[in-house]
């Protein structure tokens, strides 16, 4: 059966099961209570400090088919998934359901788990490296799940991602399971992603490399869910885990379309006090926030808060008094380290509160604008966010369906040609973010505006932006590097992509070799 | 007179910058075959460069190619550039009008019949070049604009070369009051560091309050900047089409000076005036005709 955006989607999916198919980006309204976890009981005098891995499996015990839940703050540094798993595959267990939030290069020891059974099954918000590239390859036999970061949060809470055994990698512990993200040699800044897997998950174990007296401050996620407490070696590389800086693209391109998204936001009318906003790490969403950042100083406008993955420029941002808060779900430097534990106007926040859509609220609705980036995107303003121009897995939504929904106003930035290949196709080969949810694309030659906001289209014409349609647009390009030969698929499902509210907004078709 | 307010910099010998050269919104994009490549690629760029004349869309910037010294490969660039229809040709280190009349006739024998003729830009870079300004300036034919390279004529003279520019102060007087004096454009020389946007913004506004018309620019990112300075204000808008009414009036009850404000208007002040209207209606502002 076809969605609504026009994938074709089967009924059910080996492996999967029954599929829901993606109707609109609010069109799922749910009739049911959250899931009940497990009730907990803890008597005085019992220690929860456990001396291996290799223990805390045998206590719980872990056993063939289970889900162990992880979180990705410790990103590309990340130590706790590889150990866990060795361990798993040392005692001989098969058949595991590896839930973890992202999936770093660092992980690549996952793909001999998952040839030799330890791993059948992947459910993930992000994949990039040779995880990803095995995937898409059709090393596992059952599809992997690719959430959004508030649908992964909606899952846990739904019942429909239950959890085992969650192992949080914890950068600072009490020996009574009392965690925060800013202390330790393994500091990684907010926990936000980890909130709803301690919640849920029916047993919790802390992973950590530094266990401090009793009782930890500050309490990031508090020890009333937390059963075990491993103290090991190394929990994650510092190096992976945080930059040092992030820094502001140089690239004259980047730098040009930077400059056009803030001149879109302006023209938009939200550039006023109280202005929200979130925008990427990377190169060019940064430098939106900077001349974001100039036009805000011109105009001494203040913000009220940015949200999502937090950078040393936000921060600068809020100490400068730019914006009056803002809101971590994930830390990108040390910067975002160590403002989120010293300024109480720096807030860390759960993955549900973040972006979750269903709950009485997420922090996403409260966004003036957010810019995003896109791998492709289409005549129809759908993006992808997961498979590459090779057709292979090499991203995934992460928040970006969330905010793209939340947001007043989505921007997707991106060159009009990346390498020489048009960013504009007629049909992104992955939908990652329906079209409906994004109202402006802003590229180095031209701004086009979702047929379905002409009034702001309006406001873009009126403050004299560049505004061409986006099959104006997408012709330009292919005069310049002509049209791309369609990649051909199989019929294999290595991958099924669900929406915020779990409804299947496409699937990824194994490509031919 | 065409708009120059900004001129920008693209190495001849980097296909991707080339491709994209025209989204900067610089008034004449300036494809360097030049200092930008080493002598070893100078054919590879030459072939590049000749590719993008043909096939990349610059929009509205003007295409301007610098070519080589005549005594290194300028005569090869001449050769293969011009039949591929730039706008203007940068020509380098020119210290004497013969210079200038060198790269005249090449031009005219490597354009195709019937081909919008190629203009030509002297760059003044060396002492030599700076004394002869004037004589520069006044070659007939195809020159439309002087324009200072400083980083070469402070290197020539043993000077420093400074952010606050007192070192190159007489040679851009020079090169303006030559170019005013034989009717053509003053263009300033760039400004090379490209992360100091205060600084810029200062070295243009000096290089605007002196006389020059347009300035080289290094980097996209300074664009907006000097564009920021050149443009004209409200007030200066104003100004400019009261000139214009007044000496239009003046025109039709047959006299050739009028007065504004009790000021007298002539030639030189209506062409500020005109020059000042013309930036106007580039940028989009409703002026008078």
């Amino acid at each position: 059966m076809k969605n609504s955006i026009g994938r074709e989607i089967p009924e059910v999916i080996e492996g999967y099961g029954k599929t829901i198919p993606f109707a609109g980006a609010f069109t799922i309204q749910p009739a049911m209570n959250r899931q009940a976890p497990k009730v907990k009981s803890m008597h005085p005098g019992r220690q929860k400090v456990v001396d291996t891995l290799e223990s805390v499996f045998q206590q719980i015990p872990i056993t063939d088919g289970m889900t162990l839940s992880f979180h990705h703050h410790f990103r590309n540094g990340d130590g706790v998934v590889n150990q866990v798993l060795a361990t798993a595959a040392a005692l001989g267990i098969k058949n595991l359901k590896v839930a973890l939030s992202s999936v770093f290069p660092v992980h690549e020891t996952l793909i001999a788990h998952m040839k030799n059974g330890v791993v059948t099954s992947l459910d993930t918000n992000y994949m990039s490296g040779p995880v990803a590239k095995a995937v898409a390859n059709g090393v596992l036999a059952a599809p992997v799940v690719l959430r959004t970061h508030g649908g992964r949060a909606r899952a846990i809470e739904c019942g429909q991602l239950p959890i085992d055994v969650a192992f949080i990698a914890a950068p600072a512990a009490d020996e009574y399971g009392n965690l925060n993200g800013v202390q330790g040699p393994a500091a990684c800044g907010s926990l936000g992603y980890a909130f709803p897997d301690a919640e849920y998950a029916d047993h919790v174990v802390a992973v950590t490399d530094y266990i401090v007296e009793y009782p930890l401050a500050p309490i990031s996620i508090p020890q009333c869910r937390v059963d075990y407490v491993v103290k090991v070696d190394c929990a994650g590389d510092p190096k992976g885990i945080v930059s040092g800086t992030t820094k502001i693209t140089k690239d004259p391109v980047g730098l040009k379309i930077a400059a056009m998204a803030a001149k879109v936001i302006e023209a938009a009318g939200l550039l006023k006090n109280g202005f929200s906003f979130q925008t990427g790490a990377g190169g060019v969403s940064l430098a939106v926030a900077h001349f974001v950042r100039q036009r805000m100083e011109q105009e001494q406008i203040v913000g009220s808060f940015a949200l999502g993955g937090i950078t040393g420029y936000m921060v600068e941002m809020l100490e400068k008094g730019f914006f009056k808060k803002l809101i971590d779900v994930q830390g990108f430097d040390l910067e975002a380290i160590r403002s989120i534990q010293t300024n109480p106007n720096h807030l860390e926040v759960s993955a549900n509160f973040y972006a979750s859509p269903f709950n009485a609220g997420c922090a996403v609705n409260k966004l003036d604008v957010v810019v995003l980036g896109a791998t492709e995107i289409d005549v129809d303003f759908h993006v992808n966010v997961v498979t590459g121009s090779d057709g292979v897995i090499m991203g995934g939504s992460g928040g970006h369906a969330d905010a793209a929904a939340g947001a007043k106003v989505t921007i997707v930035v991106a060159n009009l040609l990346r390498g020489r290949l048009p960013i504009i196709v007629d049909q992104v080969l992955t939908a990652t973010t329906p079209g409906e949810t994004i109202d402006v694309f802003v590229t180095e030659r031209g701004v086009a505006v979702n047929p379905q906001r002409p009034e702001l289209l309006q406001q873009l014409v009126a403050a004299g932006l560049p505004v061409k349609e986006i099959q104006e647009l997408k012709a330009m390009a292919e005069k310049i590097a002509g049209v791309p030969q369609k990649l051909k698929t199989s019929d294999r499902i290595v991958a099924v992509v669900e929406y915020r509210d779990g409804s299947v907004i496409d699937v990824v078709r194994q490509v031919n070799q | 007179m065409s708009l120059r307010r900004t001129m920008l910099f693209i190495p001849g010998n980097n296909p991707g910058m080339l491709q994209n050269g025209g989204v900067f919104g610089a008034d004449s994009v300036i494809l360097d075959l030049e200092d930008a490549v080493a002598p070893q690629e100078k054919d590879a760029a030459r072939f590049l460069v000749a590719q993008a004349l043909k096939t990349v869309d610059y929009g509205t910037s003007e295409k301007v190619v610098r070519i080589n010294p005549l005594d290194t490969f300028g005569a090869k660039d001449i050769q293969m550039i011009v039949p591929c229809q730039p706008d203007v040709l940068l020509v380098p280190k020119v210290e004497s009008a013969q210079d200038i009349e060198g790269v005249t006739r090449l031009v005219a024998q490597a354009e195709m019949e019937g081909q919008k003729p190629v203009q030509l830009i002297a760059l003044l870079e060396t002492a030599k070049g700076i004394a002869l300004a004037y004589q520069i300036a006044q070659t007939k034919g195809r020159l439309v604009a002087l324009a200072l390279g400083a980083e070469d004529y402070t290197a020539g003279l043993g000077a420093a070369r400074t952010k606050e520019g007192q070192e190159i102060f007489t040679a851009r007087s020079l090169v303006i009051n030559a170019a005013a004096a034989a009717g053509i454009q003053s263009l300033d020389t760039p400004f090379t560091d490209a992360n100091d946007e205060d600084g810029l913004y200062q070295d243009a506004l000096t290089g605007k309050e002196l006389g020059f018309k347009g300035k080289l620019a290094i980097n996209p990112r300074q664009i907006d900047v000097i564009h920021g300075v050149l443009n004209p204000t409200a007030a200066t808008i104003e100004w400019a089409e009261a000139v214009v009414q007044a000496i239009r009036k003046a025109e039709a009850e047959g006299s050739g000076v009028a007065s504004l404000h009790g000021k007298m208007v002539d030639a030189p002040i209506v062409a500020r005036a005109e020059h000042i209207l013309q930036l106007a209606r580039k940028l989009g502002v409703e002026v008078m005709q």
